[in-house]
């Protein structure tokens, strides 16, 4: 017996030992339920992250656009009767169609939002449909002017590229990798965009990109603001303004303070994935149910071989009794026991768990090689896991050490 | 103890008065034999004067303090401290050693082990003859050895009084001898008192006292000169 070990320890750890098949067992449950548990939240944070990181790559946190041109209905001033309502005369609404519009005064929307704590990068741009003509063969496209600088610190394109250069001058052009193999087109190449408005210009491809989906790389073109403004009718006008904040799950917060500071209206990309969100918020649903359900399982588990314990010790627990041990100090002996259950479970079932993880990971793989969803261990995730067998453990095991604690020693040595 | 008295199932149509006015007083280092027929309320009477459990009317002093009115706690530790207790089974831990088990009650009572109660309980284990099974779990030992450590345990704290509930008879007569004559001379040379309760008139012959307990009373008490 080491002189540093209390009491109680000594107990407990001695009962565990000499128990050892029980031990061994509830110990297996515990271990199968953390490592559930820890394999699913990780798989869940995983594909979180996965998407989260996915989304954006491709797009700003925020988005700025100018107000929607809506048609108001005319309305009579007719008061026939006492109901003195507004009549409408004409029901029948045409929506109107979507001009063009920039944001008024954006520069200043633009300095007054750069001055935001929240905010990493504002990037002005001007967008619109553009048709691109090679030969006898059409497209319909989205022209995004952007200023370099400040957009490609939102989305990396030079990072996208996959041939050429990500270099937007005046005259180029970037297309997705799509576009280009439909219309036979490599870097270097030029190209004749029409617009809307009449304009006309041919430019030069400087690279293709890969934007990471099929749709995007169909359409999406990116070109120098002032290219665009030209092309769109939008002299020294934007058309959106991309924000990207520090911390991405803020992102709708500083949406409203933007559209309070600044009147234009802000869109977060949480309010642009709220089905996602929904789904994600879903599964934490199920996720901590099925952690709260486990936990309870293995809390029973616990308390039942405490109990089946108690019951076998019940002579050894009176001898203790008789021979000055306090109440106290047995409660404590059954407590470290679960303790010391839950967190031997929790050790086994984190290891289970931490392996099962790196085999999917290695299994589960995309047509490239890739992880389908790439999972890091992360020590938070392991530390709550022991911090709740732990729990689980101490509040199992509180029932059968208060039994043990009111035992009555004459009972016990008699009995 | 003065007037003690103690009933069972109080308050039911089953309350029994077993114990009916003791009047005992054990002078420290004395050596006294309890006989008596079966069921006459020896062990009830060792229960209550060893503390672990309380009688229904009367007064209790141990080493001069009242113990009536002191709480549990109070009594666990002057339990502790003061009294040792060996029954009929040894009840030894069975996940310890022999060593281990003479030294928990030191080590319950201290919270940590030392080198200091180590040797106590060595000298215990040597005082016992026992010295030689230091290492052997409880349950390897024969019924005898048990029993010693048993004793040894009992001994540990250095108790003004042991309480002994037939601590012979499972054993055989050798083995009885022996129990009986190590708890004598630590008697002897320790000087603390001993309650024993025992149906054997041959080692009750070798008291310093023997009281006869019948029905619940103390009816007979019998001096021997101690040599
Ligand atoms: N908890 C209890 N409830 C009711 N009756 C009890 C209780 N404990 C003991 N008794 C009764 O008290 C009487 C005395 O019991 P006790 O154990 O003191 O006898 P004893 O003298 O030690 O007998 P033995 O020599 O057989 O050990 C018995 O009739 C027993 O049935
Ligand atoms: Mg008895």
């Amino acid at each position: 017996m080491k002189s540093w070990v209390p009491f109680e320890w000594i107990i407990a750890a001695r009962f565990l030992r000499e128990g050892r098949l029980q031990t061994l067992f509830i110990t297996g449950g515990v271990a199968i339920g953390v490592a559930v548990i820890v394999f699913m939240s990780a798989l869940l944070a995983g594909m979180q992250g996965n998407f989260i990181r996915r989304v954006l790559t491709a797009q700003p946190h925020i988005q700025l656009l100018p107000p929607k041109e809506v048609v108001r209905a005319l309305r009579g001033h007719n008061y026939d009767g006492d109901e003195g309502k507004n009549v409408v005369e004409s029901a029948e609404l045409q929506p109107p169609l979507q001009r063009l519009k920039s944001i008024d005064q954006w520069q200043a929307v633009v300095a007054q939002i750069r001055s935001m704590d929240q905010v990493l990068v504002v990037s002005p741009a001007a967008g619109g449909s553009a048709l691109v003509l090679r030969g006898s063969t059409s497209r319909a496209i989205t022209l995004n002017g952007v200023e370099p600088d400040t957009y490609f610190r939102i989305v990396a394109l030079p990072s996208k590229v996959v041939h050429g250069s990500a270099r937007l001058n005046a005259g180029d052009i970037i297309i997705g990798m799509e576009l280009a193999s439909d219309l036979g087109l490599d870097s270097g190449d030029k190209l004749r965009v029409t617009t809307a408005a009449g304009a006309s210009n041919i430019l030069t491809i400087s690279g293709i990109v890969d934007l990471g989906n099929k749709g995007a790389n169909q359409r999406s073109t990116f070109v120098a603001l002032h290219t665009a403004q030209s092309l769109l009718g939008l002299p020294g006008g934007v058309s959106n303004i991309d924000v990207t904040v520090r911390d991405v799950y803020a992102a709708e917060v500083v949406a409203r303070e933007i559209t309070e500071k600044t009147g234009v209206q802000a869109d977060s990309w949480i309010a642009a994935n709220a089905q996602f969100f929904s789904a994600i918020q879903a599964q934490m649903t199920a996720n901590t149910a099925i952690r709260f359900f486990v936990g309870l399982s293995v809390a029973f588990g616990i308390a039942s071989v405490l109990f089946v314990s108690v019951v076998q010790k019940s002579k050894e627990i009176g001898i203790l009794r008789a021979m000055g041990i306090s109440r106290g100090q047995i409660m404590r002996v059954f407590l470290l026991q679960g303790g010391l259950l839950g967190l031997l479970g929790s050790i086994a079932g984190s290891s289970i768990g931490a392996a099962a993880l790196i085999l999917w990971h290695r299994i589960a793989v995309g047509p490239d090689g890739l992880p389908l969803v790439p999972i890091t261990l992360e020590v938070p995730l392991f530390a709550a896991a022991l911090a709740l067998a732990l729990l689980a453990g101490l509040v199992a095991a509180s029932a059968p050490a208060m039994r043990a604690a009111r035992l009555d020693p004459l009972v016990a040595i008699r009995g | 103890m003065e007037g003690l008295c103690k009933s069972f199932n109080i308050a039911t149509p089953l309350e029994t008065e077993i114990l009916h006015s003791i009047d005992l007083t054990l002078p420290r280092g004395e050596f006294c034999a309890v006989m008596g027929p079966s069921g006459s309320g020896k062990s009830t009477l060792l229960h209550i004067v060893g503390l672990l459990d309380r009688p229904t009317q009367g007064r209790l002093a141990i080493g001069g303090q009242e113990t009536t009115e002191l709480d549990e706690a109070a009594l666990t530790h002057l339990r502790a401290h003061e009294i040792g207790f060996v029954f009929q089974y040894h009840h030894l831990l069975s996940a310890f050693s022999a060593v281990e088990n003479i030294m928990m009650p030191m080590l319950g009572d201290a919270g940590f082990a030392s080198d200091a109660m180590l040797a106590r309980a060595e000298s215990l284990l040597g005082i016992m003859g026992l010295a030689h099974r230091r290492d052997s779990l409880a349950t390897n030992l024969s019924g005898g050895e048990q029993q010693r450590i048993a004793v040894a345990r009992a001994l540990a704290m250095k108790p003004s009084l042991l309480l002994a509930d037939e601590p012979t008879g499972n054993l055989d007569t050798k083995s009885a001898d022996t129990v009986f004559s190590l708890i004598r001379e630590v008697n002897r040379s320790q000087g603390m008192a001993v309650l024993f309760v025992t149906h054997n008139p041959a080692l009750a012959r070798r008291c310093d006292r023997i009281i006869e307990v019948i029905d619940g009373r103390i009816v007979q008490a019998q001096n021997f000169p101690s040599l």
